[in-house]
């Protein structure tokens, strides 16, 4: 329904995307495999190599063991109390972790988990001397499960939400004591979920960055993508990061495929609280049970948020708000979010418009069906190559070219926009494709095309769409470490960088400061996204 | 396009496939008539409209509105309006901006347009509503808003898919007589997909009764009641 002017400019942007994308990427890459280290003795991966890769597919395994049995327990409490009190705001809360930058979760962890964290002090206060540690092997694994818990708990209560009423109807018309519903009816809804919501919590796991860089970091607790820093920032050792990075998209290609495999899990209009109407659990032994398995997965979320808000408060903001670094670093992250947040939008816009191009030719040919597929795969293509490893690649590529540092921010961007991308295009694309399914005939019929469709029918609709995705993505730059860990310097000081900087140097009150401005200038923008999508519903025609 | 002239629709040996369907068309829609396209489900009608709208576009043959050959044209230099069973409006414009489109696509309207969008609601009894957000209305106020934008357009030919479908049947039954007094006033061609038996014959001067992606019968409406051995038809006249 497109007319072919239309369409042509689809293709090209698409193309132009898509040329764009896989040039960065491959430019890294191919940056990487032709370094010429000059030392011909040492082998690609010697034993230090093998067991950073030992350490990260076994913490990530962990990782994911845990996130998911703890996850389990929760989302059938939660499934099983459909009136429990707050209960809708206990599943706002589990999409708390997921847009918390990572650090600043690290920071309310170690505020609770830490030597002097709470927990560690009531242990001690009953005799019990520190016997958990947030640093190490349990640290990391504490902070997985904090981030994926709620995730895997999320989709888990969406699977047990989406059963039709009636089942619960007919157990209990049956009589099914609780372990027989479990069997019969709950574990029968929730096991194929859990193959997807596995791959996807130890992708995440296995990829993860930041919680390893602040909690683990020693030889005995470092990840692929931490000792990739490590090489390059403290040894200077390209020829490492390169077998670690080569080892790194090796893993990451292999979790990708399996995953493919498996059916994607979906959150889907579900787990928004409106549940379906049970009739067990009411016994007074299922009660305490679900009760005390909430109150705690409760705490457990809450007590590290809680831990960044008090902590920071604590902090001397009269001087933090007048210091000349801090402004510095709140203006450099500000407008390195709003580049990689436009980058990532327009290029998220081009290829959706590309796709739809290509489905709008009802016979596309056996090329256009192809690109199509490339364009989806993009998104895959992004988080096959992390961040790090991309970081290092144009280091290495752009060195000979002068001081990397000026190049540093321009980098940063561009990475975060990547990063951002397969977040960006989840929440435009069905956007679009609803809006397309809904005027593309009228428009059509009725000739409204460029600027006055853009002005009478696309804007008015998409902007909200737009908007949650574009401050999604700010927000998604605003507390990355990832990029900036590799190119930060005295030059490049980024608000996660500042608080990452003032923790290694043990001036935690400043860290805790700077981590709830921060904190509270992410959440901001989400709110700020969206605000635009309220009392939209009402349409209907 | 604008003329008031009333224009046939012919294909000429149409075909299309879709996924593993295929379509074969040969038909004539008669100039200032309403024909009905019935049949069962899945079986062309929507593809049927969606080729003469241009929605879908033929492999071989012609489809011809009038005396000019529209087979390659896109749907918005073809000389029809569409009304489907619904998201017949744009829900985030008033009803008043929606007719506007109508008359011209990137609403650069004057004072008579405003005028003319105003008759044109009065005229489906919905005077007063130009302020009036789609989501605000029923299904058949809608449906009646979709026809006064048709109404505005003043194109030859008017294509209806299902248009009552959702409505209740005692709605229906309104509607088609307000489609039935719009027909008469601007002696347009009309095609109209039904499921509805009654509708077809409260309507239809023609009809066609499509079965498995081919046109199985194509005649006057009192002729097309009394066949009897056109497999599939029976049934469905009884319905």
């Amino acid at each position: 329904m497109l007319t072919s002017a239309e369409r042509q400019r689809g293709y090209a942007g698409g193309g132009v995307v898509f040329a764009g994308i896989v040039l960065f990427i491959a430019l890294a890459v191919f940056a990487l495999l032709s370094f010429d280290s000059g030392e011909t003795d040492r082998p690609l991966f010697d034993a230090y190599v093998w067991r950073i890769l030992r350490f990260t597919l076994w913490q990530a395994g962990l990782s994911t063991l845990l996130s998911l049995a703890l996850a389990l327990p929760v989302a059938l409490a939660l499934a099983r109390q459909p009136k429990f009190p707050g209960r809708i705001w206990i599943i706002r809360l589990m999409a708390v972790p997921m847009g918390l930058p990572v650090l600043i979760g690290a920071l309310g962890l170690i505020g609770i988990w830490g030597r002097t964290g709470i927990l560690n002090s009531a242990l001690a206060a009953i005799g019990l001397s520190e016997p958990i540690s947030i640093y190490g092997l349990s640290g990391i694994l504490i902070a997985h499960v904090f981030f994926n818990l709620p995730l895997a708990c999320r989709l888990l209560l969406a699977g047990l939400e989406r059963l039709p009423p009636d089942y619960w109807r007919l157990s209990a018309s049956l009589g099914l004591p609780a372990l027989s519903v479990f069997r019969f009816v709950e574990w029968p809804a929730v096991k194929p979920l859990l193959a997807g919501v596995a791959g996807l919590v130890f992708m995440l796991c296995a990829t993860s960055f930041t919680l390893v860089l602040v909690l683990g970091g020693g030889p005995a607790a470092t990840t692929l993508e931490v000792a990739i820093y490590q090489s390059l920032r403290f040894d200077f050792d390209p020829a490492r990061a390169i077998s670690l990075a080569l080892l790194q998209i090796a893993v990451t290609a292999t979790i990708l495929a399996l995953m493919a495999l498996l059916p994607t899990p979906s959150a889907d209009s579900t787990a928004t609280g409106r549940a379906a109407r049970r009739f067990d659990g009411t016994g007074f032994g299922a009660r305490a049970w679900d009760r005390i398995i909430v109150v705690l997965a409760v705490l457990f979320l809450c007590l590290p948020l809680a831990s960044i808000l008090l902590a920071g408060l604590k902090a001397d903001f009269a001087r933090l708000l007048t210091a000349p670094v801090f402004w510095k670093a709140a203006w450099t992250s500000l407008w390195i979010a709003f580049l990689a947040g436009l980058i990532s939008l327009t290029t998220s816009i081009a290829i959706i418009n590309a796709r739809a191009a290509i489905t709008d030719a009802r016979k596309p040919g056996l090329t256009a069906r192809g690109f199509s597929a490339l364009l989806a795969s993009l998104s895959s293509l992004v988080l096959l190559v992390p961040p790090v490893v991309i970081g290092t690649g144009w280091f290495l590529l752009l060195r000979p070219y002068g001081d990397v540092a000026s190049f540093a921010p321009l980098l940063v961007v561009m990475i975060n926009a990547m990063t951002a991308l397969p977040f960006v295009i989840r929440v435009l694309s069905p956007a679009f494709a609803t809006h397309r399914q809904y005027t593309a005939r009228q428009t059509a019929n009725l000739g409204i095309f460029g600027f006055s469709r853009l002005r009478l029918i696309d804007l008015p609709v998409l902007t909200a769409p737009l908007a949650t995705a574009f401050s999604f993505a700010m927000a998604l730059s605003l507390g990355d470490l990832g990029a900036v860990a590799l190119f930060g310097s005295e030059d490049l000081v980024t608000l996660p960088w500042l608080v990452y900087s003032r923790l290694g140097s043990y001036r935690t009150a400043d860290a805790d400061g700077f981590a709830l401005i921060l904190a509270l200038l992410c959440l901001g923008l989400t709110i700020a996204g969206t605000v635009g999508q309220r009392g939209r519903k009402d349409d209907g025609s | 396009m604008t003329s008031n002239q009333p224009s046939g629709i012919r294909l000429q040996n149409v075909s299309l496939t879709l996924g593993t369907k295929n379509f074969r068309f040969d038909c004539e829609l008669p100039a200032g008539a309403i024909t009905a396209i019935t049949g069962p489900s899945g079986s062309g009608k929507s593809t049927l409209l969606n080729l003469i709208a241009g929605f879908e576009t033929s492999e071989s043959g012609r489809v011809i509105i009038g005396a000019t050959n529209v087979t390659a044209l896109h749907p918005s230099q073809r000389p029809v309006s569409l009304v489907f069973q619904d998201n017949n409006l744009f829900a985030h414009l008033d009803l008043a901006t929606n007719i506007g489109l109508g008359i011209h696509p990137s609403l650069k309207l004057s004072a008579p347009d405003g005028k003319r969008i105003s008759t044109a609601l009065e005229r489906v009894g919905l005077a007063g509503y130009e302020k009036r957000k789609p989501g605000t209305l029923s299904g058949g106020e809608r449906q009646r808003a979709a026809f006064a934008r048709a109404l505005v357009r003043e194109r030859p030919v008017l294509l209806l898919d299902e248009p009552f479908a959702a409505l209740d049947p005692g709605l229906r039954q309104s509607m088609a007589a307000l489609l039935l007094e719009l027909h008469r006033e601007t002696r347009n061609t009309v095609a109209i997909v039904t499921h509805d038996a009654g509708e077809l014959r409260q309507l239809a001067d023609h009809a066609l009764f499509i079965d498995h992606g081919e046109i199985t019968l194509q005649a006057e409406i009192a002729v097309f009641l009394m066949r009897r051995d056109v497999p599939g038809l029976t049934e469905f006249l009884d319905l």
